[in-house]
């Protein structure tokens, strides 16, 4: 089946809190947004790359860094890469923020 | 169109070679593996730590399913090739797959010898060789009691080991007068036996086993000489047989294994072999260092690179069982053409043997003190001459005054080899540190691959990191390493924070020049509590910097669902409390209501967003099971119902509960009140519990019952309630003050002594004001599921899932 990239509004910018997570249901995936300090809005899947699984959520957010929240991998919210000495790859979203909305394309 | 490449076998040797692979050509085939065991690759060394319950086999999973996917490669777990088609180029698997090459290499590993003696097929006969062994054996380990080890070598005494810890009787069968007779001369081997036999383990020497008993189940063992014990589990230990049955079929010379050139070649065009399987030059290794190396050739070859030859390897032992440290290389006897160095220190338990031959190490043996086991062992790789040296200098390591450790990494040459398993010398670490910033012994793990097989290298690999970067090591790793983001310790960050009256955690990252802005999940949690512990008149916590447990006051679980354990105190509950627990849990469909450890109810697998609500409904406080801080009152019935109490614990107990809740603490604070010596509430491994004895009552303080077990020490008897609150809250505060940050207060005792914290404790004006301190603190603790009942924003922030529909 060939999938077309739609891009879908999420969520108002100002209900987004700074520094916690906000997980959003987007027509059966699950995403979690993340409101950075600097104010831009990263959106990756609500799915630890660790092998154990887990959500992310609830991630401790240090800049442009997350912390999964169960087993403390450092993950990119730029782009999704897990830092060493671990390893893996989370999705992430293109994410726009246009007025006062926030769209994602999934 | 790429080349296709199809490997039989998923272990150890095999996908190592793949990794290779990728390093001189990341895309240069379409992969296909076949592993007939239903893993990912794992480490097989490590079998044996699953087994003695230090790893679970999760932790031992090398490559995750996730890396196959990721490197593109068709993964055929769980499914074995029965045909290799030569001419068409063409495998063929038990479940009828088909499957071309252009280049096949067969990486079967080994299975474990079965003696070919009557009954070795009986239930209840194991060998020591797969995961699946090894969980028939932690399985059965629950039903029977006896257990017998065939093989007193490397696997069997780390089976043997195993199953001790499993909780069995082991007896150890060996052909041999001694034991791992291939690895150590007869007085090392005599140390090992009298060092096991301490541990638990029966050995009978000079066993043959002749027949196994038991209807379908074994039951005992017959010796050739008549005699018999009973066992109702076997495993066999007595060596391994290289996987060649397939190879053999094919039409693929094979002698004990699959035979291959220098180059991993065997005798047929574009099938290789390599690992356990492969036999180089009459020799087949059973050991993962010489697997690596030929992986490496056999990748090189198959990336079309030029590359050395593979030209077999001297292999180095140890045994991995606590307890006995022993390394073994080379040749171990003695003959005409040898002479020997030995040190025999009976007192200390250590015995070092340096086998000599033309001036030259050819082999060595040391028990109870490994330490110079790489150093010696680079002298015999290498063959050194060592007629210049004395034999203290060949025993000792160089340098005097201490200098030893780093001095004998500086004078290693770049080419040494550091990881033994994972053939990686000293120069690539050293530039993997410089190239990477590397700084701790973990990423240069992940980098180069060094110590992540049996990491008996980690302390060299952490020397070299020292020599490496110098002071700066020293700084950021050894300095009571709060974390990556600073090199200050926690003595010194908190001496910063009084001094310049510093009250949030960005303006601390930012004044004492953290490396990353907000800190990393390690810090920010630990300033976090600083910060509140030195401004204890009014800090306004900050919740997005606690750990997650703490941030959403429920215990995530690893599916990202919830536990909500309410408050119970002391452990005692009412009729109408245990009814509505009970609504709640219906209601909410939750999976598991379960009794804690802590003496109160805990509902598990919630979801997230049904948090609020359920507090709501129960509205109880929380209990906290999630914190660092007071987790419960472990109480007795005391005096009230039992005929032995002799005071009143569960009114202690819920008076300690209910002053001190909520208080955060730099790690979790347990406490147990018992009304008598017996001691029903365990108060002896609580970080703070107390005995009541006949007019009073015995404190004790520093006692855990977790990781690492530590009996409690006597601090005072008091003759009151009152009294035995007073002292808590100063032992509290006096811990809150000085432990750094996830410091458990049994390693801060240990840390501060004894003697020093009673000291403390009985001044009274010390106290006085320990305790002003502590009751201010505790002034602003709110209840927190009240507190997120009541306050929409903390409820949106934290619990709800926004749902959105796509058109």
């Amino acid at each position: 089946m060939q999938m077309t990239k739609v891009r879908v509004k999420v969520a108002d910018y100002d209900s987004l809190p700074e520094r916690a997570g906000q997980a959003v249901t987007v027509g059966g995936e699950n995403i979690v947004l993340f409101r950075k300090s600097n104010g831009d809005v990263k959106a990756v899947e609500n799915r630890s790359p660790h092998r154990k699984g887990g959500t992310l959520a609830d991630a401790l957010v240090s800049g442009k860094f997350i912390y999964c929240p169960v087993y403390d991998l450092k993950i990119s919210l730029d782009d999704g890469k897990v830092q060493a000495p671990d390893t893996g790859e989370v999705k992430t979203y293109h994410v726009e923020v246009i007025e006062n909305e926030v769209y994602i394309t999934i | 169109m790429k080349k296709k490449l199809v490997m039989i076998g998923n272990g150890m040797a095999g996908v190592r070679t793949i990794e290779e692979l990728f390093k001189f050509q990341p895309d240069g085939y379409e992969i296909t593996i076949f592993g007939n065991e239903p893993h990912p690759n794992y480490n097989r060394i490590m079998l044996s730590t699953v087994l003695q319950g230090d790893k679970s086999i999760e932790d031992i999973i090398m490559n995750d399913w996730e890396w196959y996917k990721n490197h593109g490669i068709q993964l055929y777990s769980g499914e074995a090739v029965t045909e290799i088609d030569k001419e068409k180029r063409q495998v063929t698997s038990d479940q009828g797959r088909k499957v071309d090459y252009d280049e096949l290499i067969i990486a079967t590993g080994s299975s474990s010898f079965i003696l070919p003696v009557p009954g070795s097929d009986k239930k209840g006969v194991v060998g020591f060789r797969d995961i699946h062994d090894c969980e028939m054996m932690i399985k059965d380990s629950k039903q029977y009691k006896k257990a017998a080890v065939i093989g007193g070598g490397l696997l069997g005494l780390e089976a043997a080991r195993g199953l001790l810890n499993l909780g069995m009787e082991v007896d150890v069968v060996h052909l041999m007068s001694h034991l791992m007779e291939r690895q150590l001369d007869e007085t090392a081997s005599e140390m090992l036996k009298k060092e096991l036999e301490n541990q638990g383990m029966n050995f009978l020497l000079e066993k043959q086993t002749a027949e196994i008993l038991g209807d379908e189940r074994v039951t005992g063992l017959r010796f050739s000489d008549g005699s018999e014990i009973q066992a109702d589990l076997v495993v066999m230990a007595v060596g391994i047989r290289p996987n060649v049955q397939l190879a053999k079929d094919s039409g693929i010379f094979v002698n004990r294994g699959i035979v291959v050139n220098d180059y991993m070649e065997t005798d047929v065009q574009n099938i290789y072999a390599v690992g356990e399987c492969a036999e180089h030059r009459e020799i087949v290794y059973g050991l993962v260092a010489p697997l690596y190396e030929q992986g490496k050739v056999l990748a090189a070859n198959l990336a079309g690179i030029p590359a050395n030859p593979y030209e077999g390897t001297i292999c180095g032992t140890q045994l991995k069982v606590s307890g006995c440290d022993l390394f073994s290389a080379g040749e171990i006897g003695d003959d005409e053409g040898t002479k020997s160095i030995k040190v025999h220190n009976e007192f200390d338990g250590i015995y070092k043997k340096i086998v000599i031959r033309d001036n030259r190490i050819a082999g060595i043996v040391l028990y109870g003190d490994t330490k110079d086991s790489n150093r010696l062992f680079r002298m015999l790789t290498k063959r050194e001459d060592i007629s210049g040296m004395t034999s203290v200098s060949i025993l000792e390591a160089n340098g005097c005054c201490g200098g030893g450790e780093a001095g004998d990494v500086a004078a290693m040459a770049d080419d040494e080899l550091v990881c033994g398993c994972n053939g990686v010398t000293k120069g690539t670490i050293v530039e993997a540190i410089r190239t990477n910033e590397l700084t701790t012994v973990d990423e240069v793990g992940g980098c180069t691959n060094a110590g992540r097989s049996c990491g008996r290298c980690k302390s060299l690999i952490s020397d070299i990191l020292s020599y490496t970067l110098g002071d700066q090591y020293d700084t950021s790793a050894k300095k009571a390493g709060i974390c990556g983001c600073t090199t200050l310790n926690k003595e010194e960050i908190v001496a910063e924070i009084r001094a310049k009256g510093m009250t949030n955690v960005r303006e601390v990252m930012n004044v004492l020049g953290w490396s990353q802005d907000e800190g990393c999940s390690k810090c920010r949690p630990a300033i976090n509590y600083y910060l509140g512990m030195v401004n204890y008149g009014g800090y306004k916590d900050e919740r997005d910097s606690r750990l997650v447990n703490e941030k959403m006051h429920a215990n995530i679980q690893k599916d990202g669902t919830y536990s909500v354990v309410p408050r119970m105190y002391g452990g005692v509950t009412t009729a109408a409390d245990l009814k509505k627990i009970a609504e709640v849990a219906e209601k909410y469909d939750v999976p598991l209501v379960k009794l804690t450890g802590g003496q109160r109810i805990g509902l598990f697998g919630v979801n997230k967003e049904d948090l609020p609500a359920m507090w709501e409904d129960l509205g109880m406080p929380s209990g906290y099971a999630y914190g660092k801080t007071l987790r419960t009152v472990k109480t007795c019935v005391g005096e009230k119902f039992c005929r032995f109490g002799t005071q009143d614990s569960m009114g202690l107990g819920i008076e300690l509960e209910k002053k001190f809740e909520r208080l955060d603490t730099p790690h979790k604070v347990k406490m147990g009140v018992s009304a008598c010596p017996r001691n029903c509430a365990e108060s002896g491994i609580k970080d703070i519990g107390f005995v009541g004895v006949d007019g009073g009552w015995e404190i004790y303080i520093g006692g855990n019952g977790g990781t690492d077990l530590r009996a409690a020490d006597l601090l005072d008897t008091v003759k009151t309630k009152e009294e035995a609150m007073e002292i808590t809250g100063a032992y509290l505060q006096y811990y809150r003050e000085t432990a750094a940050y996830l410091e458990r207060t049994a390693p801060w005792l240990e840390r501060m002594g004894l003697e020093h914290v009673k000291e403390v404790l009985a001044d009274e004006n010390k106290r006085k004001q320990l305790n002003e301190r502590l009751d201010k603190t505790l002034e602003r603790y709110n209840e927190p599921w009240q507190e997120a009942i009541q306050d929409n924003g903390i409820k949106e922030k934290y619990y709800q899932v926004r749902s959105v529909t796509v058109e």
